[in-house]
């Protein structure tokens, strides 16, 4: 029962505010806007039992990427959006993807033939996850065992950001002599 | 009881706190706007330029490293909990991943992405 | 509905609240006490009432009653929301970090386990990382929203300077998930209350400093960068950008960027002190198996104590060090403390496999 109130309130929090980032004019608004929706999703990831995912999505996505975002914000000055009369250009094309959008991905969650097997999340009990050693255990040992080679991809495609990174920040920058 | 019920009914009373001390910036004190207190502060000069000039590329550089690495951090959490159990096996694999990071920063420090920060 | 439950709770919670904005008040006033007698002059000593001068103490009231008085304006193209917003994020971290830390042990009184933690969550320290790095944004708002450009450098200044020393903040943590293998900070106290047994007589207690030592510098290094505590209060900069970043802030906004920075000086020491020196436990003594009023004395003073101490050593560092020259303060964080931290990984793995193997012992 308590857990249905509050999967509602975080839910109509995660959406209203992701609208609020596309309706918002100002830049920062929306960047603010969208660091409150994903603290809401975090919090409806700790209703799932997923803590760990909670904290990361709080401390990774909102405290990270985010904080990007509002550096770039900051730093190029983006100005607020001007108004328009009347509905924004290209409207119908926009309604015509979003609806494939969505069609997309009902089909996508329907499919049975993607090689993947959703677990069913009975047994995510909080006695059941505690016994097992906690949440971010049970991530752990997902991640060393079945999951181990996409987590050594995820280590290189960090290094590649690495250097994409430097690679082009440092095109923008009078060559230098290295010390 | 959920562990979380705590923490919201933490976040209520920082939110009390919080209300109350805006509450207090808010009612107290005099509201006498006039130009001078109103211009940008600098020291006594008048207020020059724009408020927002372009800036260094560095910082863009440093949010991104600091996102990346951030990430990696993430990875050695459950890592480091169950680094008992997996044993020599565990500490190849993370070694292999830190290996790959810390030649990621060796480059990015060669670079001289972090210079004159 | 568990109401005794909910309201044991709610005490925690007022408790916790209550020691965080007065030791950050206290603090205010020990700081320059302390800074007084490092520089060999008095201090405060005007502020009395009635004759009594207890000292200064009631120096952080009159501050207090000072700030609340002042007016507060906001500058001309400022935006409103995000002036007044800034202050409260930025205080939110400290108030709210506390919630996870346990300050006392656990006991049974009415039928009831009642442990002195505020919130037993599954994910612990996590939980102090993520607030902290929402704290981020209290100081981005701040130089962005006043209209100013020096403002404006000051906050990108500090930013930057904060999720600089993000990084080795949680680097360091690594290695005690390492040794105690959980991220539970309950439990993480617990285990700080065993030995090292040299021929089966308990010599030294398990402390986090002692399986860690470079982790424990790393982690003080980098909680007093990212609280920008001197010396690494640069975006401060009393004597450079005036006050950087609130620097078009005055009366109780101000305040609460003050304040919010004292009261995070009590939230570093008492993380510190339940990761590195034991938490509430007692060296030598079992605290567990005293009676229930002793026990929690014990554990509230120890634990206090332990703070107080880590509070004093981080004014004392204040007030000794120069400040830091911002390419210094970004080299110590990028070049020296995350290679460090890094390192401290395997060091930490082949110092827990030469103390016994993979038990946990």
């Amino acid at each position: 029962m308590s857990a249905a109130i509050a999967f509602w309130i975080l839910a109509i929090g995660a959406v209203s505010t992701a609208l609020g980032v596309v309706l918002m004019r100002n830049p920062i608004t929306s960047a603010l806007n969208l660091v409150l929706s994903l603290c809401f999703v975090a919090g409806l990831y700790a209703l799932l039992e997923a803590h760990f995912v909670a904290a990361i999505q709080v401390t990774v996505y909102a405290g990270a990427i985010m904080v990007l975002f509002t550096f770039v914000i900051m730093l190029l000055d983006l100005g607020q959006v001007q108004d328009r009369i009347g509905p924004p250009e290209g409207l119908v094309k926009a309604a015509v993807m979003g609806l494939l959008g969505i069609a997309f991905v009902v089909m996508v969650a329907k499919s049975a033939h993607l090689g993947i097997t959703i677990p069913s999340t009975s047994g995510l009990t909080p006695a059941n996850v505690a016994r097992a050693g906690g949440n971010t255990r049970l991530v752990g040992e997902l991640l060393f065992g079945p999951y181990l080679l996409p987590f050594e991809i995820a280590g290189v495609l960090l290094v590649v950001a690495l250097v994409g990174t430097v690679v082009m920040a440092k095109r923008e920058v009078d060559p230098r002599r290295r010390k | 009881m959920n562990p979380y019920l705590p923490v919201l009914v933490t976040f209520a009373a920082a939110f009390a706190v919080i209300g109350m001390f805006l509450f207090f910036c808010h009612a107290f004190g005099p509201k006498q706007t006039s130009k001078i207190k109103s211009d940008p502060f600098e020291c006594g000069n008048p207020p020059s330029g724009p408020a927002h000039d372009r800036f260094a590329v560095r910082f863009y550089i440093v949010a991104m490293l600091f996102l990346l690495f951030d990430i990696e951090v993430v990875f050695l959490y459950p890592w480091a909990i169950l680094f008992r159990d997996l044993g020599g096996l565990g500490i190849a694999e993370m070694s292999f991943f830190l290996v790959l990071l810390v030649g990621g920063l060796a480059y990015v420090w060669w670079r001289g992405a972090l210079e004159w920060e | 509905m568990d109401v005794t439950g909910l309201l044991i709770v709610v005490g925690k919670v007022l408790f916790i609240t209550f020691v965080v904005l007065n030791f950050g008040a206290i603090m205010t006033w020990a700081e320059r006490k302390q800074a007084a007698l490092i520089q060999d002059r008095i201090g405060p000593n005007r502020i009395n009432i009635g004759g009594f001068k207890l000292l200064g103490l009631i120096q952080p009231i009159a501050d207090g009653i000072k700030m609340i008085m002042k007016e507060d304006f906001i500058p001309a193209g400022a935006h409103k929301l995000y002036h007044t917003l800034a202050p409260a994020i930025a205080m939110f971290p400290a108030l709210v970090g506390l919630a996870v830390i346990p300050f006392g042990p656990s006991f049974d009184a009415g039928g009831r386990h009642i442990d002195l933690q505020v919130a037993n969550l599954d994910v612990g320290i996590l939980f102090v990382l993520a607030v902290s790095s929402l704290g981020v944004y209290g100081i981005a708002l701040a130089g962005w929203a006043s209209n100013n450009k020096y403002s404006l450098l000051g906050t990108v200044r500090a930013t930057a300077q904060m999720i600089s020393y993000e990084i080795p903040m949680g680097l360091s943590i690594i290695g005690i998930v390492m040794t105690y293998g959980t991220l539970e900070l309950n439990k993480i106290v617990d285990l700080q209350g065993e030995y090292f047994r040299l021929g089966g007589i308990g010599v030294l207690p398990k402390w986090g400093i002692f399986y860690q030592p470079l982790g424990f510098i790393l982690l003080f290094t980098a909680l007093i960068a990212e609280t920008k505590r001197t010396p690494f209060d640069l975006p401060e900069g009393e004597s450079e950008l005036v006050a950087g970043y609130n620097v078009e802030y005055s009366g109780m906004k101000w305040g609460m960027f003050f304040l919010g920075e004292f009261a995070s000086i009590v939230v570093v020491s008492a993380l510190i002190a339940t990761l590195y020196l034991g938490g509430w436990q007692v060296p030598y003594v079992h605290l567990t198996a005293l009676p229930v009023l002793p026990r929690i004395l014990l554990g509230l003073i120890s634990f206090f104590g332990k703070v107080v101490v880590l509070c004093f050593l981080q004014l004392l560092i204040r007030w000794t060090l120069p400040r830091f020259r911002y390419d210094q303060l970004m080299d110590l964080g990028w070049k020296r403390l995350l290679p460090l931290a890094i390192v401290n990984v395997p060091i930490t793995a082949v110092w827990l496999w030469v103390l016994g193997g993979f038990k946990l012992g």
